[in-house]
Protein backbone atom coordinates (compact mmCIF):
# COMPACT_ATOMS: atom_id res chain seq x y z
CA UNK A 1 0.00 0.00 0.00
CA UNK A 2 1.10 3.58 -0.81
CA UNK A 3 0.32 6.56 0.90
CA UNK A 4 0.22 9.63 -0.99
CA UNK A 5 -0.40 13.15 0.57
CA UNK A 6 -2.53 15.88 -1.01
CA UNK A 7 -2.36 19.41 -1.10
CA UNK A 8 -5.00 20.74 0.75
CA UNK A 9 -7.21 22.11 -2.88
CA UNK A 10 -6.72 18.73 -4.10
CA UNK A 11 -8.23 16.93 -0.95
CA UNK A 12 -10.85 19.56 -1.25
CA UNK A 13 -11.77 18.00 -4.61
CA UNK A 14 -11.00 14.35 -4.24
CA UNK A 15 -13.54 14.55 -1.04
CA UNK A 16 -10.57 13.28 1.46
CA UNK A 17 -9.58 14.68 4.56
CA UNK A 18 -6.13 12.61 5.03
CA UNK A 19 -3.56 10.44 3.01
CA UNK A 20 -4.92 8.54 0.40
CA UNK A 21 -3.62 5.08 0.51
CA UNK A 22 -3.33 2.93 -2.78
CA UNK A 23 -2.63 -0.33 -3.99
CA UNK A 24 -0.45 0.09 -6.49
CA UNK A 25 1.00 -3.13 -8.34
CA UNK A 26 3.08 -2.52 -11.44
CA UNK A 27 2.38 -4.57 -14.94
CA UNK A 28 3.83 -7.85 -14.96
CA UNK A 29 5.09 -7.24 -11.42
CA UNK A 30 7.61 -4.32 -12.46
CA UNK A 31 8.14 -1.07 -10.09
CA UNK A 32 6.39 1.17 -8.92
CA UNK A 33 6.76 4.13 -9.86
CA UNK A 34 5.62 7.79 -10.17
CA UNK A 35 3.57 7.64 -13.59
CA UNK A 36 1.61 4.24 -11.35
CA UNK A 37 1.40 5.95 -8.19
CA UNK A 38 -0.81 8.83 -10.46
CA UNK A 39 -2.76 7.11 -12.76
CA UNK A 40 -3.82 4.90 -9.90
CA UNK A 41 -4.74 7.87 -7.81
CA UNK A 42 -6.51 9.57 -11.39
CA UNK A 43 -8.53 6.26 -12.04
CA UNK A 44 -9.56 6.65 -7.72
CA UNK A 45 -10.29 9.95 -8.16
CA UNK A 46 -11.01 11.34 -11.67
CA UNK A 47 -11.76 14.67 -10.24
CA UNK A 48 -8.19 15.32 -10.02
CA UNK A 49 -7.33 14.63 -14.02
CA UNK A 50 -5.61 17.65 -15.53
CA UNK A 51 -4.87 19.26 -11.83
CA UNK A 52 -1.27 16.91 -11.19
CA UNK A 53 -0.15 16.56 -14.80
CA UNK A 54 -1.33 17.66 -18.29
CA UNK A 55 -4.03 15.63 -19.56
CA UNK A 56 -2.38 14.62 -22.85
CA UNK A 57 1.02 14.82 -22.45
CA UNK A 58 1.12 13.76 -19.09
CA UNK A 59 3.72 16.28 -17.67
CA UNK A 60 3.78 17.59 -14.36
CA UNK A 61 1.97 20.87 -14.04
CA UNK A 62 4.60 23.43 -13.56
CA UNK A 63 4.29 24.79 -10.17
CA UNK A 64 3.36 20.91 -8.54
CA UNK A 65 6.23 18.96 -7.09
CA UNK A 66 6.80 15.43 -5.75
CA UNK A 67 8.72 14.69 -2.59
CA UNK A 68 9.28 11.56 -0.79
CA UNK A 69 12.12 10.74 1.94
CA UNK A 70 13.26 14.20 2.24
CA UNK A 71 13.90 14.10 -1.42
CA UNK A 72 12.34 16.24 -4.40
CA UNK A 73 11.54 13.72 -6.82
CA UNK A 74 9.68 16.12 -8.98
CA UNK A 75 12.45 16.01 -12.22
CA UNK A 76 12.91 12.32 -11.75
CA UNK A 77 11.46 10.25 -14.57
CA UNK A 78 7.71 9.60 -14.39
CA UNK A 79 9.16 5.52 -14.97
CA UNK A 80 11.66 5.84 -12.60
CA UNK A 81 11.22 3.42 -9.60
CA UNK A 82 9.52 5.00 -6.22
CA UNK A 83 12.31 4.82 -3.15
CA UNK A 84 11.53 1.20 -1.12
CA UNK A 85 10.30 2.77 1.24
CA UNK A 86 7.57 4.62 -0.51
CA UNK A 87 6.72 1.10 -2.44
CA UNK A 88 6.69 -0.63 1.54
CA UNK A 89 4.17 1.98 2.71
CA UNK A 90 6.67 3.27 5.41
CA UNK A 91 7.06 7.21 3.92
CA UNK A 92 4.41 9.29 2.33
CA UNK A 93 4.88 9.69 -1.73
CA UNK A 94 3.85 13.88 -1.19
CA UNK A 95 2.11 16.07 -3.87
CA UNK A 96 2.19 19.76 -3.10
CA UNK A 97 1.93 23.02 -5.31
CA UNK A 98 5.14 24.77 -5.33
CA UNK A 99 6.19 28.14 -3.51
CA UNK A 100 4.78 30.05 -6.39
CA UNK A 101 2.97 33.53 -4.69
CA UNK A 102 -0.88 33.79 -4.96
CA UNK B 1 -42.41 37.52 -4.10
CA UNK B 2 -39.70 36.14 -6.65
CA UNK B 3 -36.24 36.84 -5.19
CA UNK B 4 -32.91 37.71 -6.88
CA UNK B 5 -29.16 35.44 -6.97
CA UNK B 6 -25.99 37.43 -7.58
CA UNK B 7 -23.03 35.05 -8.84
CA UNK B 8 -20.18 36.85 -8.31
CA UNK B 9 -16.77 34.86 -9.07
CA UNK B 10 -13.31 35.91 -7.96
CA UNK B 11 -9.49 35.91 -7.44
CA UNK B 12 -9.52 33.72 -4.27
CA UNK B 13 -13.80 32.09 -4.79
CA UNK B 14 -17.08 32.34 -5.71
CA UNK B 15 -19.68 33.74 -3.64
CA UNK B 16 -23.79 34.42 -4.06
CA UNK B 17 -25.80 37.39 -3.09
CA UNK B 18 -29.04 36.44 -2.43
CA UNK B 19 -32.19 39.05 -1.79
CA UNK B 20 -35.84 39.30 -2.34
CA UNK B 21 -37.25 41.21 -5.09
CA UNK B 22 -37.31 44.39 -3.54
CA UNK B 23 -33.69 44.01 -3.45
CA UNK B 24 -32.80 45.63 0.16
CA UNK B 25 -31.19 42.99 2.36
CA UNK B 26 -28.86 40.57 1.25
CA UNK B 27 -27.52 37.21 2.22
CA UNK B 28 -23.48 36.93 1.46
CA UNK B 29 -22.88 33.28 0.75
CA UNK B 30 -19.45 32.15 -0.10
CA UNK B 31 -16.65 31.40 -0.21
CA UNK B 32 -17.12 28.36 -2.52
CA UNK B 33 -13.19 26.89 -3.88
CA UNK B 34 -11.69 28.98 -1.73
CA UNK B 35 -8.24 29.61 -3.30
CA UNK B 36 -9.31 29.34 -6.80
CA UNK B 37 -9.79 32.32 -9.46
CA UNK B 38 -13.29 31.88 -10.58
CA UNK B 39 -13.51 33.49 -13.87
CA UNK B 40 -17.31 33.28 -14.58
CA UNK B 41 -19.86 31.65 -12.36
CA UNK B 42 -23.44 31.53 -14.46
CA UNK B 43 -26.64 30.24 -14.69
CA UNK B 44 -28.79 28.25 -17.03
CA UNK B 45 -31.53 30.69 -18.56
CA UNK B 46 -33.60 27.53 -18.68
CA UNK B 47 -32.91 26.35 -15.31
CA UNK B 48 -32.11 28.71 -12.39
CA UNK B 49 -30.51 26.25 -10.30
CA UNK B 50 -28.28 24.79 -12.95
CA UNK B 51 -24.83 26.89 -11.96
CA UNK B 52 -21.76 26.34 -13.74
CA UNK B 53 -18.41 27.84 -12.64
CA UNK B 54 -14.51 28.05 -14.20
CA UNK B 55 -12.62 27.24 -11.59
CA UNK B 56 -8.81 27.88 -12.39
CA UNK B 57 -5.48 28.28 -10.75
CA UNK B 58 -1.76 28.31 -11.46
CA UNK B 59 -0.83 25.49 -9.48
CA UNK B 60 -3.76 22.86 -10.59
CA UNK B 61 -4.77 24.38 -13.34
CA UNK B 62 -8.64 24.17 -15.50
CA UNK B 63 -11.57 22.65 -13.54
CA UNK B 64 -15.09 23.21 -14.07
CA UNK B 65 -18.04 22.44 -11.28
CA UNK B 66 -21.70 22.03 -11.71
CA UNK B 67 -24.08 22.35 -9.26
CA UNK B 68 -27.89 20.98 -9.90
CA UNK B 69 -29.42 23.07 -6.66
CA UNK B 70 -28.54 26.26 -6.82
CA UNK B 71 -25.08 26.39 -5.44
CA UNK B 72 -25.49 24.16 -2.04
CA UNK B 73 -23.95 21.27 -3.74
CA UNK B 74 -21.24 21.14 -6.27
CA UNK B 75 -19.92 18.98 -8.94
CA UNK B 76 -16.67 18.21 -10.91
CA UNK B 77 -17.28 17.92 -14.28
CA UNK B 78 -15.23 17.53 -17.52
CA UNK B 79 -11.75 19.32 -18.21
CA UNK B 80 -10.12 18.07 -21.13
CA UNK B 81 -10.53 21.13 -23.29
CA UNK B 82 -8.18 19.88 -26.31
CA UNK B 83 -7.40 21.28 -29.41
CA UNK B 84 -8.44 19.14 -32.05
CA UNK B 85 -6.43 18.85 -35.12
CA UNK B 86 -3.73 20.43 -35.66
CA UNK B 87 -2.61 22.84 -33.22
CA UNK B 88 -1.28 25.84 -35.39
CA UNK B 89 0.25 29.37 -34.29
CA UNK B 90 -0.50 32.62 -33.61
CA UNK B 91 1.71 35.80 -33.10
CA UNK B 92 3.20 36.22 -29.59
CA UNK B 93 4.19 39.50 -28.00
CA UNK B 94 7.19 39.75 -30.02
CA UNK B 95 5.72 39.07 -33.09
CA UNK B 96 6.80 35.39 -33.26
CA UNK B 97 5.20 32.32 -34.14
CA UNK B 98 3.51 30.19 -31.02
CA UNK B 99 1.79 27.52 -31.16
CA UNK B 100 -2.06 27.81 -29.15
CA UNK B 101 -1.62 26.70 -25.39
CA UNK B 102 -4.78 25.57 -23.55
CA UNK B 103 -4.50 27.78 -19.87
CA UNK B 104 -8.03 28.75 -18.84
CA UNK B 105 -11.71 29.19 -19.42
CA UNK B 106 -12.70 32.66 -19.45
CA UNK B 107 -16.45 32.32 -20.22
CA UNK B 108 -19.35 30.17 -20.04
CA UNK B 109 -22.69 30.76 -21.92
CA UNK B 110 -25.35 28.60 -21.07
CA UNK B 111 -27.95 28.07 -23.78
CA UNK B 112 -31.13 29.55 -23.63
CA UNK B 113 -33.46 26.67 -23.35
CA UNK B 114 -31.12 23.49 -22.80
CA UNK B 115 -29.74 23.44 -19.44
CA UNK B 116 -26.69 21.08 -20.58
CA UNK B 117 -25.64 22.71 -23.69
CA UNK B 118 -23.14 25.55 -22.70
CA UNK B 119 -20.45 27.08 -24.59
CA UNK B 120 -17.22 27.88 -23.10
CA UNK B 121 -14.42 30.82 -23.96
CA UNK B 122 -10.94 29.60 -23.66
CA UNK B 123 -7.10 31.40 -23.45
CA UNK B 124 -5.61 30.80 -25.86
CA UNK B 125 -8.88 31.66 -28.16
CA UNK B 126 -10.86 28.66 -28.96
CA UNK B 127 -14.66 27.49 -28.63
CA UNK B 128 -15.87 24.84 -26.38
CA UNK B 129 -19.35 23.50 -26.36
CA UNK B 130 -20.80 20.34 -24.12
CA UNK B 131 -24.17 18.70 -24.71
CA UNK B 132 -23.95 16.79 -21.64
CA UNK B 133 -23.91 19.54 -18.48
CA UNK B 134 -20.35 19.79 -19.10
CA UNK B 135 -18.90 16.20 -18.62
CA UNK B 136 -17.66 16.37 -22.29
CA UNK B 137 -16.28 19.42 -24.31
CA UNK B 138 -16.24 19.40 -27.75
CA UNK B 139 -14.42 22.29 -29.93
CA UNK B 140 -15.91 24.15 -32.34
CA UNK B 141 -12.81 24.02 -34.21
CA UNK B 142 -13.74 26.72 -37.16
CA UNK B 143 -12.99 29.57 -35.00
CA UNK B 144 -9.35 29.11 -34.00
CA UNK B 145 -8.14 27.65 -37.63
CA UNK B 146 -9.94 30.74 -39.48
CA UNK B 147 -7.55 31.81 -42.12
CA UNK B 148 -6.81 35.11 -39.79
CA UNK B 149 -5.74 32.62 -37.10
CA UNK B 150 -2.07 33.00 -37.47
CA UNK B 151 -1.74 37.04 -37.25
CA UNK B 152 -3.96 37.03 -33.61
CA UNK B 153 -2.15 38.52 -30.91
CA UNK B 154 -2.87 38.18 -27.47
CA UNK B 155 -3.22 41.61 -25.41
CA UNK B 156 -2.10 42.22 -22.24
CA UNK B 157 -5.04 39.97 -20.70
CA UNK B 158 -3.69 36.99 -22.59
CA UNK B 159 -5.49 35.38 -26.31
CA UNK B 160 -8.81 35.30 -24.50
CA UNK B 161 -12.22 34.18 -25.55
CA UNK B 162 -14.23 36.39 -23.22
CA UNK B 163 -17.69 37.24 -24.73
CA UNK B 164 -20.07 34.60 -26.45
CA UNK B 165 -23.75 35.88 -27.16
CA UNK B 166 -25.92 33.25 -28.40
CA UNK B 167 -28.83 35.23 -30.66
CA UNK B 168 -31.72 34.80 -29.45
CA UNK B 169 -33.84 34.65 -32.36
CA UNK B 170 -31.26 32.59 -34.89
CA UNK B 171 -30.51 29.41 -33.52
CA UNK B 172 -27.87 29.19 -35.22
CA UNK B 173 -26.01 32.83 -35.23
CA UNK B 174 -23.64 32.98 -32.47
CA UNK B 175 -20.92 36.18 -31.72
CA UNK B 176 -17.77 35.74 -30.04
CA UNK B 177 -15.00 38.26 -29.11
CA UNK B 178 -11.21 37.49 -28.55
CA UNK B 179 -8.66 40.39 -27.25
CA UNK B 180 -6.87 41.05 -29.30
CA UNK B 181 -8.39 39.12 -32.26
CA UNK B 182 -11.71 41.44 -32.62
CA UNK B 183 -15.29 40.04 -33.29
CA UNK B 184 -16.34 37.16 -35.32
CA UNK B 185 -19.90 35.97 -35.90
CA UNK B 186 -20.60 32.67 -37.04
CA UNK B 187 -24.48 31.95 -38.71
CA UNK B 188 -24.24 28.33 -39.02
CA UNK B 189 -23.66 27.32 -34.62
CA UNK B 190 -20.16 27.83 -35.34
CA UNK B 191 -19.13 25.67 -38.55
CA UNK B 192 -17.94 28.77 -40.09
CA UNK B 193 -16.63 32.09 -38.93
CA UNK B 194 -16.96 35.69 -40.20
CA UNK B 195 -14.59 38.93 -38.72
CA UNK B 196 -17.15 41.89 -37.89
CA UNK B 197 -15.08 44.68 -37.09
CA UNK B 198 -15.55 47.13 -39.71
CA UNK B 199 -16.12 50.55 -38.59
CA UNK B 200 -13.93 49.82 -35.29
CA UNK B 201 -10.53 52.13 -35.30
CA UNK B 202 -7.62 51.20 -33.09
CA UNK B 203 -4.65 53.04 -32.89
CA UNK B 204 -2.80 50.30 -31.23
CA UNK B 205 -2.75 48.87 -35.08
CA UNK B 206 -1.12 50.14 -37.76
CA UNK B 207 -3.74 49.09 -40.63
CA UNK B 208 -7.37 50.70 -39.58
CA UNK B 209 -9.27 48.36 -42.48
CA UNK B 210 -7.56 45.25 -40.59
CA UNK B 211 -10.05 42.62 -40.57
CA UNK B 212 -8.56 41.61 -37.24
CA UNK B 213 -6.25 43.06 -34.36
CA UNK B 214 -8.59 45.20 -32.40
CA UNK B 215 -8.94 44.50 -28.73
CA UNK B 216 -12.87 44.07 -28.32
CA UNK B 217 -12.91 44.42 -24.03
CA UNK B 218 -17.12 43.28 -24.63
CA UNK B 219 -20.35 42.97 -26.56
CA UNK B 220 -23.83 43.08 -25.45
CA UNK B 221 -27.11 42.38 -26.93
CA UNK B 222 -30.67 43.25 -25.98
CA UNK B 223 -33.14 40.44 -27.06
CA UNK B 224 -35.15 41.88 -28.23
CA UNK B 225 -33.27 43.73 -31.00
CA UNK B 226 -30.65 40.87 -31.66
CA UNK B 227 -29.34 42.59 -34.85
CA UNK B 228 -28.05 45.76 -32.56
CA UNK B 229 -24.86 45.11 -30.64
CA UNK B 230 -22.88 47.83 -28.41
CA UNK B 231 -19.04 47.11 -27.24
CA UNK B 232 -16.63 48.43 -25.09
CA UNK B 233 -13.13 48.34 -26.92
CA UNK B 234 -10.15 49.09 -25.92
CA UNK B 235 -10.99 52.95 -26.34
CA UNK B 236 -13.90 53.49 -27.91
CA UNK B 237 -17.90 52.22 -27.45
CA UNK B 238 -19.38 51.42 -30.41
CA UNK B 239 -22.64 49.98 -32.08
CA UNK B 240 -23.77 48.21 -35.21
CA UNK B 241 -27.37 48.03 -36.05
CA UNK B 242 -26.86 45.64 -38.40
CA UNK B 243 -25.86 42.04 -36.47
CA UNK B 244 -21.74 43.63 -36.69
CA UNK B 245 -21.42 44.20 -40.17
CA UNK B 246 -20.97 47.92 -39.33
CA UNK B 247 -19.88 49.67 -36.33
CA UNK B 248 -20.18 53.39 -35.54
CA UNK B 249 -18.67 55.20 -32.37
CA UNK B 250 -21.05 56.16 -29.75
CA UNK B 251 -18.53 57.38 -27.16
CA UNK B 252 -19.96 60.70 -27.38
CA UNK B 253 -19.58 62.66 -23.68
CA UNK B 254 -18.21 60.08 -21.81
CA UNK B 255 -14.65 61.50 -19.71
CA UNK B 256 -13.07 58.14 -20.82
CA UNK B 257 -13.97 55.99 -23.47
CA UNK B 258 -11.74 53.67 -22.16
CA UNK B 259 -13.47 50.68 -20.20
CA UNK B 260 -14.12 46.85 -20.03
CA UNK B 261 -18.16 45.83 -18.89
CA UNK B 262 -20.86 47.33 -21.23
CA UNK B 263 -24.64 46.29 -20.27
CA UNK B 264 -28.06 47.01 -21.83
CA UNK B 265 -31.24 47.15 -19.65
CA UNK B 266 -33.66 44.69 -19.45
CA UNK B 267 -36.29 46.50 -20.86
CA UNK B 268 -34.96 49.63 -22.39
CA UNK B 269 -33.15 48.33 -25.74
CA UNK B 270 -31.43 51.84 -25.92
CA UNK B 271 -30.23 51.80 -22.08
CA UNK B 272 -26.94 51.48 -21.93
CA UNK B 273 -24.18 51.18 -19.12
CA UNK B 274 -20.50 51.60 -19.27
CA UNK B 275 -17.88 52.57 -16.45
CA UNK B 276 -15.61 54.67 -17.95
CA UNK B 277 -11.39 53.93 -16.65
CA UNK B 278 -8.83 56.68 -17.42
CA UNK B 279 -6.69 55.12 -19.63
CA UNK B 280 -4.66 51.71 -20.54
CA UNK B 281 -2.12 51.95 -18.57
CA UNK B 282 -4.38 53.78 -15.38
CA UNK B 283 -7.20 51.46 -14.61
CA UNK B 284 -8.90 53.46 -12.43
CA UNK B 285 -12.26 55.86 -12.42
CA UNK B 286 -11.32 59.21 -14.13
CA UNK B 287 -10.86 61.81 -10.88
CA UNK B 288 -10.74 59.15 -8.66
CA UNK B 289 -14.85 59.00 -8.93
CA UNK B 290 -16.61 55.78 -9.54
CA UNK B 291 -18.88 56.73 -12.08
CA UNK B 292 -21.24 54.16 -13.86
CA UNK B 293 -22.47 56.08 -17.57
CA UNK B 294 -25.56 55.52 -18.69
CA UNK B 295 -26.89 56.43 -21.97
CA UNK B 296 -31.08 56.14 -22.69
CA UNK B 297 -30.29 56.77 -26.62
CA UNK B 298 -28.07 54.20 -27.16
CA UNK B 299 -25.07 55.81 -26.87
CA UNK B 300 -23.49 59.26 -28.00
CA UNK B 301 -25.37 60.92 -24.79
CA UNK B 302 -24.53 60.16 -21.32
CA UNK B 303 -24.95 61.16 -17.80
CA UNK B 304 -23.15 60.13 -14.79
CA UNK B 305 -24.71 57.96 -12.31
CA UNK B 306 -23.05 58.94 -8.97
CA UNK B 307 -25.53 58.47 -6.07
CA UNK B 308 -23.97 55.85 -3.55
CA UNK B 309 -21.01 55.31 -5.19
CA UNK B 310 -17.56 56.36 -3.84
CA UNK B 311 -16.91 59.93 -5.54
CA UNK B 312 -13.49 60.42 -4.34
CA UNK B 313 -10.05 58.43 -3.87
CA UNK B 314 -11.41 55.70 -5.92
CA UNK B 315 -9.02 53.64 -7.66
CA UNK B 316 -10.76 50.19 -8.91
CA UNK B 317 -11.31 48.82 -11.57
CA UNK B 318 -14.24 46.63 -13.14
CA UNK B 319 -13.80 43.92 -15.18
CA UNK B 320 -14.95 43.12 -18.43
CA UNK B 321 -17.58 39.80 -16.77
CA UNK B 322 -17.97 41.97 -13.92
CA UNK B 323 -21.11 44.05 -15.03
CA UNK B 324 -24.81 42.51 -14.96
CA UNK B 325 -28.59 43.62 -14.70
CA UNK B 326 -31.63 41.50 -13.66
CA UNK B 327 -34.98 41.14 -15.43
CA UNK B 328 -37.03 42.74 -12.71
CA UNK B 329 -39.23 45.93 -13.24
CA UNK B 330 -37.19 48.37 -12.07
CA UNK B 331 -33.82 46.70 -13.47
CA UNK B 332 -31.58 45.93 -10.80
CA UNK B 333 -28.08 46.75 -12.76
CA UNK B 334 -25.12 45.42 -10.54
CA UNK B 335 -21.26 45.40 -10.84
CA UNK B 336 -18.28 44.26 -9.10
CA UNK B 337 -14.96 45.95 -8.65
CA UNK B 338 -11.09 44.37 -8.73
CA UNK B 339 -11.21 46.12 -4.99
CA UNK B 340 -13.99 43.36 -3.56
CA UNK B 341 -16.89 45.31 -3.84
CA UNK B 342 -20.09 44.89 -5.29
CA UNK B 343 -22.89 47.59 -6.08
CA UNK B 344 -26.08 47.32 -7.34
CA UNK B 345 -28.86 49.36 -8.27
CA UNK B 346 -32.57 48.34 -7.59
CA UNK B 347 -33.37 51.30 -10.18
CA UNK B 348 -32.16 51.10 -13.18
CA UNK B 349 -28.96 53.14 -12.26
CA UNK B 350 -30.13 56.26 -10.19
CA UNK B 351 -28.96 55.03 -7.00
CA UNK B 352 -26.54 52.40 -5.96
CA UNK B 353 -25.32 50.73 -2.65
CA UNK B 354 -22.92 47.92 -1.54
CA UNK B 355 -24.18 44.45 -1.18
CA UNK B 356 -20.80 43.41 -0.15
CA UNK B 357 -17.52 45.61 0.22
CA UNK B 358 -14.85 43.31 0.97
CA UNK B 359 -14.43 40.37 -1.03
CA UNK B 360 -11.07 39.16 -3.00
CA UNK B 361 -11.04 41.39 -6.71
CA UNK B 362 -14.40 40.63 -8.71
CA UNK B 363 -13.65 38.85 -12.16
CA UNK B 364 -17.61 38.11 -13.08
CA UNK B 365 -20.75 39.00 -12.27
CA UNK B 366 -24.31 37.17 -13.37
CA UNK B 367 -27.43 38.02 -11.97
CA UNK B 368 -30.31 35.70 -12.02
CA UNK B 369 -34.39 36.24 -11.11
CA UNK B 370 -36.13 33.36 -9.28
CA UNK B 371 -39.06 31.91 -8.99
Amino acid sequence: MIRVVLPAHLKNLAHVTGPVTLEVTGPHAGPVTQRLVLDTLEARYPMLLGTIRDRHSGKRRAFVRFYACEEDLSNESPDAPLPERVVAGEEPFIILGAMAGG
Amino acid sequence: MSGVRVLVGTRKGAFTLTSDGRRGDWTVEGPHFGGWEIYHLTGSPADPNRLYASQSGGWFGQLIQRSDDGGRNWTTVGNDFAYTGEVGEHLWYDGTPRPWEFKRIWHLEPSRDDPDTVYAGAEDAALYVTTDGGQKWTELTALRTHPTGPSWQPGAGGMCLHTIILDPVNKDRIYVAISAAGAFRSDDAGASWLPINKGLRSGEIPDQDSEVGHCVHHITQHPSRPDTLFMQKHWDVLRSDDAGANWREVSGNLPSDFGFPIAVHAHEPETIYVVPIKSDSEHYPPEGKLRVYRSRTGGDDWEPLTKGLPQSDCYVNVYRDAMAVDTLDPCGIYFGTTGGQVYHSADGGDSWAPIVRDLPAVLSVEAQVLP
